[in-house]
This record gives C-alpha cells, structure tokens and sequence, in this order.
C-alpha cells in the first residue's frame, strides 16, 4: 500500500471531486441555458424544477456528511473522500441553487431558504479556511509537544514556586502564590476563542485587591523590581529562581493559551454550520410544501 | 521395627518419597501378614524438607494444570502450613512407615539385597531403593569472586520478615527467586536480577504475581532484564552495604545493597548418586542420570523420582512415587498424563501404544534425541500433531475427529489435506513445526523450492525474528508434523542447550543460503554455520563506526539496524535495515573503510560473517556475486538519496526513536492537517466495545509529523512475551492482538515500551440511536462520557486492551478511514521513504 501523507482533502484521490462537481456545475449550466425566453427561468420551469430536485439531492447528501462521521463501520467510501466531496458539491451548490432561482430575491421563504444556505456554505467557506489553515498553527505553536505536556510542565512549575517561595518574605511569598493561584485558563469556547486572559494577581501595596497579570506580566515586574531590593543573598537567589520560573511560566501559559484558541478556531465555525443546516433544512421543506401546496 | 528386610525403602520423605511411602503402604495394608515391607528414610526431623524451608506462608503451586493428581496423599494449590498439615495427616491416615533423622550414607550391593548404611550406623536390607532426595542443600553459586555464602551473600531465605528497609538483590528468575522477591518486597527495596528478557522458567502463577508487582507502583521493586552479574563487592563490616555490578543492556551499573540472595537453582548430589553406582550421560553440572521408563537407573533395584531424576513440580512427582511401587510390584501401569497423548496421537494411522509412538518420535528427530524423557513429553503434549492426509481419508478421518469430539475430547491430532497449504509466504504465524514422518515441501518466491524430511524442522525464522513466514509450506500425502506455539519453543530453548544449538545451527545454515545462495554440501554449510558467530547488540549499541576499517559484515536475524553519517548535531540517519538484510557489506566489496557508522535501534543479534566465510559462501556460487552487487547498488543508491535530505534524515530519526523501527503497522498523523476532531479516537472505541486504543493528541511529534500512542504491531512484539494466559496472538496478516483468555495480569501493558496497552473494564453497552435520542441513557454515537461500569465487568476485572489494526474491519482501520482530512495514516517502516519524500 502505497502511502500518500500529504494529500489534504482538497486534493483528495487527484481532486476526484474537484472534476466530478465541475462536470455537475457544467451539465447544471447548460440545462439552465437551455430554457425559452416564455416565462422566468426559476423553478416553475421543467429546467428549473430539475435544477431545484439536483439542489435538494445535494444538500441532502452534504447533511448526510454528519451522520456518515458517526458510522464508525461504515464502509460505504472513507471519511476523507466525503469531506472532499461535501467542500465540492457545497461549492457547486452556490451556483446551482442560484440558477434554480434565476436569480431572483423577495421577502418570502423561498429567499430565506436560499440565504439560509448561503450563510451555510460561507460559514462552510470559514471552516475550510480554519481546516486548511490552524492545524499548521498549532502545530508550530506545540513544537514538538502538546497541550498535557505544557500542563504537565506548569504544574511542575508551580509547585516549584511554592517550594522556593518559602524562602522568601511573607508578602512576596503571598504574591507569587496569589498570581499561581488567579491564573486563569477558564472560560468557555468562546472566551477560549478570543484568547484573552483574565490572570489576575492580587495587589501588593495597600488594600490588596486583585488586578490584572495579563500575560503574568505583573508578577515578572514586580520580581524583577524586586530583586535590586532583596536584602539578603538568599533572598535574591530566591527571587531570582521565582523569575526564571515566572518567565517560563508565561511562555507556557502562551502556548496553552493559543492552543485552546487554535483549537476553538477549528470548532466555533461548527457552532454556526450546523445549527444553521437545521435551520436551512427547516425552511427548504417550508418551501418545498408551500410551492406543491399553490402550484 | 519390626524386621530389617524390607521389599522397599524410600530415600527421602519429599513430595515423590511420601507419595512413593503411601502407595507402599497401601499394599501393606491389603496383605494379611499385616508386616511392613516398606521404609521411609528422611534425614530431618519432619517430612519435606524443602517445603518445610519455603517461606512461612508461601502459597504452593499445583502446577501443571493438565495433569491429574495420582497418589494417596492429597496435593493442590494453597499454603505451605496447609499441605504440610495434610501430608502429616496423611503419613498417620496410610500408615506409612517411615524413620526420622535418618541421614543415608551409603547404598552397597545389588537388587534384591541393597544395603543401605545410615550415619547413625544401622544397617538396613532392602529388594529395591527408590531415591527420591531431591536437590535440596545444594545450591549453585554464582561462579564469581567472594561468591561464597555469608551475611552478604546468601544462596536460601527462610524468613523474609527478618529483613526490614532494606535494599537486597535478588538474583535469579526462577519461582524461588520470585518467591523470595515478593516475600521482600513488602517492607524493602528490592532488585531482581533476570539473565534472560522474560521469567520464562516460572511457574504461571509466580510470573503473574511478580509481573503485577513490578507493574505495581506501591513497591520499590526493581527488574533487570538481560541483566548479568558481574561482580560482588563485599561490605567492610557485617552492618554496611556492600554492593553489586550489573551489566545491564543500558551498561554496566552499581546497585548498593545490604544483602544478596542467590537462587540460581541446584546441583544434584552427583557424588552421592555415583557412589550408588548410578551413570550420568555427562559432566555438565545440571545433568540428569538416565532412567527408564519405569524410572530406574542403570543399577537394577534402584530407581530415581522427582527432582533428581529431572523433575522438580510436586505433582509430577507424586505421581511418579505413585507409578515407582506400581512398577516394582510388576503393575505395568500408563503414567497419569497417558490419556493426554493418547488424544494427541488419536488419528494417527498406528496401531502403536502412545507410549511407543512417543518413544518413536523423540528418536526421530536428532534435535530431540538426548531431550530428558519426560521433558520431551510435555514438549508433545503441549504441542498440535498434524497429519496431511488425501482428501478421502480426510473425510473419513474428519468424521471420526468430529465424533471424538462431541464425546468430550479436548484436544485431538490436527488435520489438514495432503498439498494445503501449512502456511504461506508473508504469514505471521510463530509456530515451530518438525517433521516426524513424510516430507514438507517449501516454496520461495514460486520458484525456489526445497523438500525437508522426517526428523528436520521449519520455522525456526519465524520463531528466532519475529519476521513473516519468508517461504511457503506445503505438506506432502501421510505427512506428520509437531506443531510447537512460539511460547513452548521459546521457553525449551532457554532451558536446553542442545536444542538452541540445534535451532540456532540450523537458522544460520538458512539465513546464509537466503543471502548468499551458495552450492556448499551440507556438510561444508554446516562447518561454515558452526564457525560463525551470533553477536547481540544492546538497543543503541554501535555496531561499527564510519572510518573505521572493517573486514566482516553482519546479517540481521533479528531487530533493526540504522545507518548515519556524521557525529553529534551533524548526524544524519540514512538508512535503516532489518532482520534478513546484510549490513557492512561494502567493506568486503570494495572499500574496506566503512562508509556509514551502524547503530542497533533496539535489541539485535546479527551473525557475523568474516571475509574468509565470506568468500567461501560467494566463491562457490560466482552468479550470485551479480545479485549482491545489485542489492549493493541499491542500497547505496536508496542511501544517498536519503542523505541528501537533512530533514528527511531528522524525520527518519525521529521514527525510528519512536520505535517505528522495529513497527510492522503504525499510526502516524500528519500534524499540518489534524483538525483535533478526535475522530479516529471515537471511531476506534466505537468499533472496539467503547474502548479506544490509541490516544491521539498524546505522543511525540517531530516535523509535522505526530506518532500517537497506539500499537506499532512489532516485528518481535514485547508484549507477547510472558503473557501467562498466551492471550496474545499474531494473525497470519500480522496484527497483534489480544484474546478473550486475557487475565489481567497486566504483563503485556508493563512490558509495551510505547505504552500503548492498557488495562480497562469492559464498557457499558451502548442504547440504541433512538433509546438515547430520547431517553437519555448512556452515550451517544462517538460519545464516552462517565461511562457506568456494570458490577458483572467490575467483577472480572480490568482486560487488557490494544490496537488490533481493525483486522476485523473490511476495508481496513477505523482511525484512518473515519479521518476527515487524511491526517492519519498507518505505515510500516518500508513507507519510511514515501514518507519523508511526499510533497
């Protein structure tokens, strides 16, 4: 068995579907172009009738997609070959469904049917970008390791700061162990999505209430401003041993930070494409029904 | 006592004497004349010694399981205290007669009037002396400088509650070494020391409680394997630590200890046997005296059980003291383990006893002449015969086999049709096959064909390099074969030399004759087989160095071989070779300075060829010089194109650090097209009871390449070793994998080096799509959330469980077909190339 491990899905089996979908597009043209000038060339017409059962059949088999991915036996094909096939068709369908509506847009439900796969295949347009562009990013973010490692190391990390810590003064030592203990990583998918950090470390000075440690920022400027203060050897080495600490502590928290991003980038688009397929299939049977029922 | 003639005196009150003692007495008690005429002699104040000494509270073993007990004492598995107490029981309940502290000195005279000298200074007269002292008191050493026993150094361990936080070595990977081990492990830090890779000489038992207690990680309990003694530093007083060096595969390495024990087995009291007269086959140190079937020695009268006469498990040895009175009261009975090799031998077309056809066979194979007896026994009765018969025997043959078997057999003669295939070329079957009647025939690549006969054997490739079956095997009409597992075979050649050697020889008569095709006569390939050395190289061994001068070139039997160019940071692996591939070669064909430097990437044995056996083997066949030549070329070709890429070198090293080297089937993910949908997680639990087997986002990543924690399927796959249960198996396409005899004992999962087994509880069955769309039980398609362990898995435990690379799957692994974007892809390290080369 030969292997090929470069073949992303747009180029799957030589970009089988890429050749099937513009024979479809090809074929959906010209029965378009074949259609009198009598009456509008939407889907009152055999042509355009036609064109609309092709555009159901295919959203049908593009939702099919998720209960494919679910069928773990299946031996109909393999996952790879149907997520080429869906980014193609859904490509295709763009334009197919746009000839079954020759064009043309009201405020009834046949348009909300047609924009409602629009939004579907542009938030499809995301999702492959997000495919074909993060797993890269990720993977040259982890360089070389992954998300339990980082975690692994941090905790190591802080558990060396607590030990090291003891030897330092009591306010600083509540320091470094309130910036351990605020450091957030929380939030849901969506705050993971906009990476931001809600570190906090409580103040130093006055009433000790907690403020921001972006980046554990805080805490590295607090050590550094301290170390020229320490009043003894051993406490400089100490303050010295918790800012190498911080430094790499901040460098993991980065990584760990941006890999729940990356990660996020390549689920959120989902949160969107599939509620959003619910919703078209909804409104395509609506429209379905509604164009029998006043033929 | 009440006379000083007796029919029989029994020498040692052990498992066999005692039981030899009761049948004795079970005559005594049916005769009218109500006399004695038999006698126990032990030379300790109670019966057993050797079970007296074990351990307090040691758990005995019944061991072997097929084997029906056959004595008038009672025997199974428990505890020492408990046997002891039922063997005294029985002592009084038999009436058996017997004498303590009756130490024997001297046996003198011949059948029927032996006397028998005790240190005390009586004299006893006895027709027949059954010897059954067993080899207790006398321990081997371990053969080094200050290996004598002291408070140091210690060859028995009679209580190990004696011992308290401390740091002891415990040499040896027999059940006596284990048993002391686990006694220790409790309440000290404990090193084991193992010679070989796997305890395969242990009791099933033992191998699972100390394989659990290696794996456990409550204990500080340590095991070298491959590991020997290279050393013993005595401590400056009796309370300091001395210590001990090892070498290990790692190098050689101190370990600082307060005590070492020894148990490296025991020697037969070989002078004391002489004296009486009896021969032994030869001087090595654990040689057996020969007996006959009837267990006597060559002096007429005196007869031999249990431990001394080659068999140590208690049952056999009970039985044995059971059979020893039968015979000498003339009784020709069938040993306990007769209706077992009658079942073998069913549908054989003799009319022989079982016992002949036995007796036939080991004479029939060279390899297995001078095998113990009974050793040879078990060997069969552990093994499959095979008989290829035409195809309307084989019907009739078939029916007889059917009908055998609904009347309850258990285990019957194998059959196949004459010219079916026995295996087939690219096979991953283990089993090791020798011909006792008719011929195999073997086919290579279509064209090359050789035909072995009765008393040859086939499969020792397989057996030796884990490799698939490199010839076809075709049996012929009426051919008889011994089909021995991997495991049986394995364990036969750590414990007989002669048939390692005879495995061995024949292997690189073989592996030569692949390479090298010469026209040598027999004779002459033997002499050459005979002269070349087997090297083993320790996993990061260097083999030879780039630069160097080299004269000889090596043969990989098993393991896998990576050449680099360059030092340190410049390094570059250009290759890499495995079992079957010649390495070095281009010293002998051209330019003696080597080219690359030859790294063993795990554990390698390799034949070494010099350049005078080298040109023995060419000069002989001069149009197989084109052929190396060729395979020369290639290899240089394949190389340097391989070295021209850096990065391709880095990523080659990457796999082969991963272990990939030695993989058959592994999965490797393409980073830069994951998505992290975890798909092929939730396709393998869903097509594998819930469970998945590979863990993708953990694991190594190099160069946008991940390598998850996931079965590589091994050439030589370590977790097959010391599988108690032999629960793991290799399908004839090569995935290991593991069956439902999996006990639990959690062997394979400590002796995986990627990790890749684990130990889990069968899952939950999942509720139908609709059940759990609208009830909300359980998980969902792809869904392993919190499952509920129900109390029936909870009750058989944790199972092992690993990759099978989907063998059951049609069209091929779930991970990689349930992958969206073609990230995941299984290879072997032939797609090394592919791999690194794709763009």
């Amino acid at each position: 068995m030969a292997v090929n491990m470069y073949q992303s899905l747009l180029k799957y089996k030589k970009y089988r579907y890429l050749k099937a979908s513009s024979i479809l597009l090809i074929v959906c043209i010209v029965i378009y172009l074949s259609q009198g000038p009598s009456q509008p060339a939407n889907g009152g017409t055999t042509q355009g009738y036609i064109l609309g059962s092709i555009a159901t059949f295919i959203i049908l088999l593009l939702t099919y997609l998720g209960i494919r991915k679910r069928q773990y036996s299946s031996n109909l094909g393999n996952l790879q070959g149907w997520t080429s096939a869906h980014v193609y068709l859904g490509i295709s369908l763009l334009l197919i469904a746009s000839l079954h509506t020759d064009f043309q847009v009201g405020w009834n439900v046949h348009t909300l049917a047609y924009s409602l796969m629009l939004l579907v295949i542009l938030s499809g347009f995301y999702g492959l970008y997000t495919y074909m562009h993060y797993p890269r990013v990720l993977s040259n973010n982890n360089t070389g390791g992954s998300q339990d490692v980082w975690l692994e190391e941090m905790s190591e990390i802080d558990d060396k700061i607590k030990e090291i810590s003891i030897s330092c003064r009591l306010n600083e030592r509540l320091y470094v162990l309130s910036a351990i203990k605020n450091t957030s990583l929380k939030g849901g998918l969506f705050n993971q999505f906009k990476g931001k950090d809600y570190s906090k470390v409580r103040e130093q000075e006055g009433n000790k209430k907690l403020v921001s440690n972006k980046n554990q920022q805080t805490v590295i400027n607090i050590l550094a401003q301290a170390i020229p203060k320490s009043i003894s050897q051993s406490e400089s080495s100490a303050l010295n041993q918790l800012l190498t600490l911080f430094s790499r502590r901040q460098r993991l928290l980065k990584i760990i930070r941006r890999n729940l991003q990356i990660k996020a980038y390549l689920k959120m688009w989902l949160i969107f494409h599939i509620p959003l397929t619910i919703a078209l299939l909804a409104a395509l049977f609506v429209h379905i029904l509604v164009v029998f029922l006043y033929w | 006592m009440q006379h000083n003639n007796y029919k029989v005196v029994i020498i040692g009150s052990g498992p066999a004497g005692l039981s030899a003692a009761g049948r004795a007495a079970f005559y005594d008690n049916k005769s009218p004349h109500n006399q004695k005429s038999h006698l126990l002699l032990e030379s300790f104040n109670s019966p057993a010694k050797t079970i007296y000494q074990y351990q307090k509270g040691k758990y005995v073993m019944d061991e072997p399981g097929f084997l029906a007990l056959r004595s008038p004492l009672e025997f199974s598995a428990g505890k020492r205290e408990d046997i002891l107490d039922s063997w005294q029981k029985g002592i009084e309940i038999n009436n058996i007669n017997i004498q303590y502290d009756s130490e024997v000195i001297e046996i003198s005279g011949h059948h029927p009037n032996f006397t028998i000298s005790l240190k005390n200074g009586s004299k006893v007269q006895s027709e027949n002396v059954v010897l059954s002292v067993g080899l207790q008191g006398n321990p081997r050493k371990l053969g080094l400088e200050n290996d004598n026993e002291s408070q140091f150094v210690r060859y028995t361990l009679e209580d190990p509650d004696e011992f308290e936080n401390k740091t002891i070595v415990v040499i040896g990977a027999g059940d006596a070494a284990i048993e002391n081990s686990l006694g220790l492990i409790k309440q000290n830090k404990v090193h084991i020391i193992n010679r070989r890779n796997e305890f395969s000489r242990a009791k099933q038992g033992n191998l699972n409680a100390v394989l659990s207690a290696i794996n456990s990680k409550s204990n500080e309990f340590y095991c070298h394997y491959n590991t020997n003694v290279k050393s013993v530093i005595l401590p400056n007083s009796n309370n300091q630590m001395g210590s001990i060096v090892l070498d290990t595969p790692e190098g050689e390495i101190v370990v600082e200890c307060h005590c070492i024990i020894a148990r490296l087995g025991a020697i037969a009291p070989r002078k004391f046997v002489e004296a009486c007269g009896v021969k032994f086959p030869n001087d090595k140190p654990d040689s057996i005296p020969d007996l006959d079937r009837h267990y006597q020695s060559n002096v007429k009268g005196l007869y031999i059980i249990g431990a001394l006469g080659g068999y140590p498990l208690i049952k056999q040895a009970m039985n044995q003291g059971y059979e020893v009175i039968e015979f000498i009261n003339g009784n020709e009975i069938k040993p306990a383990d007769h209706p077992l090799l009658e079942q073998q031998f069913k549908l054989l077309p003799y009319a022989m006893d079982a016992q002949r056809i036995l007796e036939l066979y080991q004479q029939r194979v060279p390899m297995f002449r001078k095998m113990n007896a009974l050793a040879f026994r078990e060997l069969i009765i552990e093994s499959n015969i095979v008989i290829a018969l035409d195809d309307e025997s084989f019907e009739e043959t078939s029916i007889t086999q059917d009908q055998a078997m609904n009347a309850g057999y258990d285990k019957l003669t194998s059959l196949i049709k004459a010219g079916d295939y026995i295996f087939k070329q690219g096979n991953y079957s283990n089993s090791f096959y020798t011909i006792v009647e008719g011929e195999v025939e073997l086919i290579k690549n279509n064209t090359e064909r050789f035909v072995l006969r009765a008393g040859q054997f086939f499969g020792e490739m397989s057996l030796l390099s884990g490799r698939p079956r490199q010839a076809s095997a075709r049996a012929s009409n009426d051919c008889i074969l011994i089909e021995t597992p991997r495991r049986i075979m394995a364990k036969l050649m750590n414990s007989n030399d002669e048939v390692a050697e005879g495995i061995n020889r024949v292997f690189i008569m073989r592996a030569l004759q692949a390479a090298f095709n010469p026209k040598l006569s027999h004779e002459q390939m033997n002499k050459l087989a005979i002269s070349i050395e087997l090297l083993e190289f320790k996993a990061k061994e260097i083999i030879y160095n780039e630069g160097e001068q080299g004269d000889e070139m090596y043969l990989i039997r098993s393991g896998t071989v990576s050449l680099s160019k360059g030092k340190g940071a410049q390094k570059q692996t250009t290759l890499q070779l495995q079992s079957g591939d010649l390495v070095g070669q281009m010293s002998l064909m051209g330019n003696p300075i080597r080219q690359h430097t030859a790294e063993a990437t795990v554990r390698v044995e390799a034949l070494k060829i010099n350049k005078k056996q080298f040109l023995t083997l060419v000069q002989s066949n001069s149009n197989h010089i084109k052929v190396l030549q060729s395979q020369l070329t290639h290899l240089i070709k394949e190389s340097n194109s391989m070295g021209s890429v850096v990065e391709a070198s880095n990523t080659i090293k990457f796999l082969l650090d991963e272990g990939l080297g030695e993989a058959t089937n592994a999965l490797v993910i393409n980073e830069n097209l994951c998505v992290n949908c975890d798909n092929c997680e939730k396709a393998c639990a869903e097509t594998h009871d819930g469970i998945s087997r590979l863990d993708r986002e953990n694991g190594e990543s190099f160069a946008g390449l991940h390598v998850p924690i996931s079965c590589r399927h091994c050439e030589q796959p370590h977790c097959m070793k010391d599988c108690p249960a032999d629960a793991i198996h290799r399908a004839e396409s090569g995935e290991v994998f593991i069956d439902d005899s999996c006990i639990g004992c959690g062997n394979c999962e400590t002796n995986c080096p990627y990790n890749v087994i684990k130990m889990s509880y069968a899952m939950p069955k999942k509720p139908g799509l609709l059940t759990w769309m609208f009830m909300g039980l359980g998980n969902g398609p792809g869904e392993s959330l919190n499952p509920k362990i129900d109390s029936k898995s909870k009750e058989s435990g944790k199972k092992a469980v690993k990759c099978d690379a989907c063998m059951d799957q049609k069209k091929g692994p779930a991970c990689v077909r349930s992958c969206p974007t073609g990230a995941a892809i299984r290879i072997s390290p032939n797609d090394f190339v592919n791999l690194v080369d794709g763009s």
